[in-house]
């Protein structure tokens, strides 16, 4: 969460400086949904499908910080070499499945992950997590994957970050059910709902979730409530969100909490806390330095070929 | 023996299963039922837990498939329809398509689109969608003519790293049957001169091979003239060293296809043809294709619609008149 935090407000400074192109897309005041889901995944066995405000799941999960940077900086060394940017990026091979913009998209490529471990016989105590916003929802692609990951009963955590709004479209104009939640018991997916704002109960809603889905019990979607403390895009000052909203329970920020709930426990003091802090803002200084003294790709060198496979080479086996 | 077209499906994707734990197909009514086509039958029993009924969700099944094939699979996802694939367009344009370039990762997946027009489907059981698929960078575009095609373009598909679109023609489905699934060897991406010729050139692939091959017997025939039929068989990539060549020895040609007329294969061969083998036309090159208009359902508008040995002939005659 730490990291996430530190990460994306630098991130953020860049974009403002202009050494960014394209955007840059926070998931500031969602990092404990993301993070606590992140967390309870396990790199090498699990599934993580991270969506546009999860850098706090991506790390949680095990994704290296390097390839964040490479990736928002455009580095011929990063996981994407500057063909693609910012969070369209991922390790597909290792469970972190590379997002596509198109919202819902994630949903089925997680559950076809899943059906293939199970093919192989190799499902067991596996989960496979996604994330998707309020909006996402509404796609025909959410749809779709939710019920056909119900119809398989395949190990599939979604968790909905409902954060008020989708770009600057408010709930009431993207669904009229009274609850996320519903869409859940529509589909035979059991449900859980939590404060995303409390990062104690987004970790144990999400052990919950993961521990269920785990256990055989089919997919899960947590609904966590909350605001964005951001704009969509660094490009958006989110005017939209009204102050009476910013100022009510969903515009706590959940790192303040956090570190509350640390203190308050005994888990950590406040100086444990700030050498954490320090830690982690030389992690993101040394992942940022390295991006920015690589090579940017050269178009002269690209290999402007879209398919792996010579056709010409394929005969029958 | 003789096989038919959806035989030669069938019998493919059973070597496929029988030989690579990597196969499994998915699909709407594809598992007991066997499929809206049959091209599945007994495969489900043979392979239990390998052959998938899906719900009605195009764009989930090609994203399962994606994920399945991260994963090491070789999935091969049955549309219902070639026409119903336009629901799991984003899946198949921009999650498969992209994936090999954006993240050098290819993903090895085969979709099967029963194809083209038969009279009385109408606009929504008609459509050939190969040139919406070709325009998008990243996928495979394949459109057998041929039982033995059939047969060995499928094991060959499924065989390639990156996503095909295996457009299989249903018209074909019973209708064309062969001693055998005999094949000539040909690669993936290589084309067929069907029917040598020294006159004028049809490029052409899946059905309208066949209504090509018909013309060119009529033209023979009536004046003797000697029309060289060139199959395309895979549409992305093209072989234009086929095409080329052919019209190099023939100076003329007609580029023949069912789908939509506006862009598409047809332009495509014409527009590569003009541009890279201007100096080897006598004439003008031709295109000809079905109307632009949805597929109508009336066999008699259908059959209207499409091209047909008449029509082709007509062309043909105004091509080699120029
Ligand atoms: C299918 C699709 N339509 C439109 C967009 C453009 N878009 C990107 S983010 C966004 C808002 C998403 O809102 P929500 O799902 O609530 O997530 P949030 O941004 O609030 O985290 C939109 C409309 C998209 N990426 N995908």
């Amino acid at each position: 969460m730490l990291e996430a935090r530190q990460l994306e407000t630098k991130l953020a400074s860049l974009y403002k400086a202009g050494k960014i192109v394209g955007g840059v897309y926070l998931g500031k005041g969602q990092e404990a949904v993301s993070a606590s889901l992140g967390g309870c995944l396990e790199w090498g066995r699990d599934i993580f499908a991270p969506l546009i405000r999860d850098q706090g799941g991506r790390s949680a999960f095990g994704e290296p910080i390097i390839d964040c940077t490479r990736t928002y900086l455009g580095s011929a060394e990063g996981p994407m070499r500057g063909r693609d940017g910012n969070i369209h990026r991922g390790r597909p091979t290792s469970g972190l499945p590379a997002m596509i913009s198109h919202l819902g998209a994630s949903v089925s490529v997680v559950s076809g992950m899943l059906l293939a471990r199970r093919i192989k016989g190799e499902l067991d105590g596996v989960v496979g997590a996604t994330s998707i916003g309020d909006g996402g929802t509404s796609t025909g692609a959410f749809h779709e994957g939710l019920n056909a990951a119900a119809v398989e009963k395949l190990p599939l955590v979604v968790a909905v970050a409902n954060n008020q709004f989708a770009y600057s479209t408010p709930n009431e104009r993207q669904f009229a059910c009274d609850d996320l939640l519903d869409r859940a018991r529509g589909y035979g997916v059991e449900g859980h709902d939590v404060d995303g704002t409390d990062f104690l109960a987004c970790l144990r809603t999400m052990a919950e979730a993961v521990d269920r889905a785990r256990q055989g019990r089919g997919p899960q979607m947590v609904v966590a409530r909350l605001l964005r403390l951001s704009g969509h895009g660094e490009h958006d000052d989110a005017s939209y969100v009204p102050e009476t909203v910013r100022s009510g329970p969903y515009g706590r920020d959940c790192m303040d909490i956090a570190a509350a709930q640390m203190v308050e426990s005994g888990y950590a003091d406040e100086t444990e806390i700030e050498s954490w802090r320090e830690a982690v803002t030389d992690e993101v200084q040394r992942a940022l330095a390295t991006a920015q003294r690589e090579p940017d790709p050269n178009p002269w060198d690209e290999r402007w070929e879209a398919r792996s496979t010579n056709l010409l080479t394929v005969t029958d086996p | 023996m003789s096989v038919a077209y959806v035989d030669a499906i069938r019998e493919a994707q059973d070597h496929l299963l029988r030989e690579d734990p990597r196969v499994f197909l998915y699909g709407q009514d594809i598992s007991h039922f066997g499929g809206a086509f049959k091209a599945t039958k007994g495969l489900a029993e043979a392979y239990p837990g390998r052959v998938l009924d899906s719900p009605i969700s195009e764009d989930s099944m090609i994203g399962m498939a994606v994920g399945a094939a991260l994963e090491g699979m070789r999935p091969i996802v049955e549309m219902q329809f070639a026409d119903f694939s336009s629901i799991a367009f984003n899946q198949i344009v921009n999650q498969a398509g992209t994936h090999f370039y954006r993240t050098g990762v290819p993903v090895p997946l085969t979709v099967r689109l029963p194809s083209g027009g038969t009279p009385g489907s109408g606009p929504f059981h008609s459509q050939s969608m190969e040139a919406i698929y070709s325009h998008y960078p990243g996928l495979v575009v394949v459109t057998p003519a041929t039982v033995a095609d059939a047969y060995h373009m499928l094991i060959q598909a499924v065989s390639v790293d990156d996503p095909v679109i295996y457009c299989e023609h249903k018209f074909l489905y019973r209708w064309l049957k062969s001693s055998g699934i005999e094949g000539d060897g040909l690669p993936l991406g290589a084309a067929r001169i069907t029917r040598p010729g020294k006159h004028a050139t049809i490029v052409t692939y899946s059905a309208m091979v066949h209504e090509a091959v018909r013309a060119a017997d009529r033209m023979q025939e009536e004046g003797g003239w000697e029309i060289e039929v060139v199959d395309l068989r895979t549409v992305k990539p093209l072989d234009m060293d086929t095409v080329l060549a052919s019209v190099a020895r023939t100076g003329r040609l007609l580029a023949l296809g069912e789908a939509f007329p506006w862009g598409g294969v047809t332009a495509e061969v014409v527009s590569r043809v003009s541009s890279e083998g201007f100096h080897l036309l006598d004439a003008p090159p031709k295109r000809f294709n079905s109307r632009d208009t949805p597929v109508p359902y009336h066999p008699k508008l259908w059959a209207a619609h499409r091209p047909t040995p008449e029509t082709i002939c007509l062309a043909m005659r105004e091509l080699l008149s120029y």
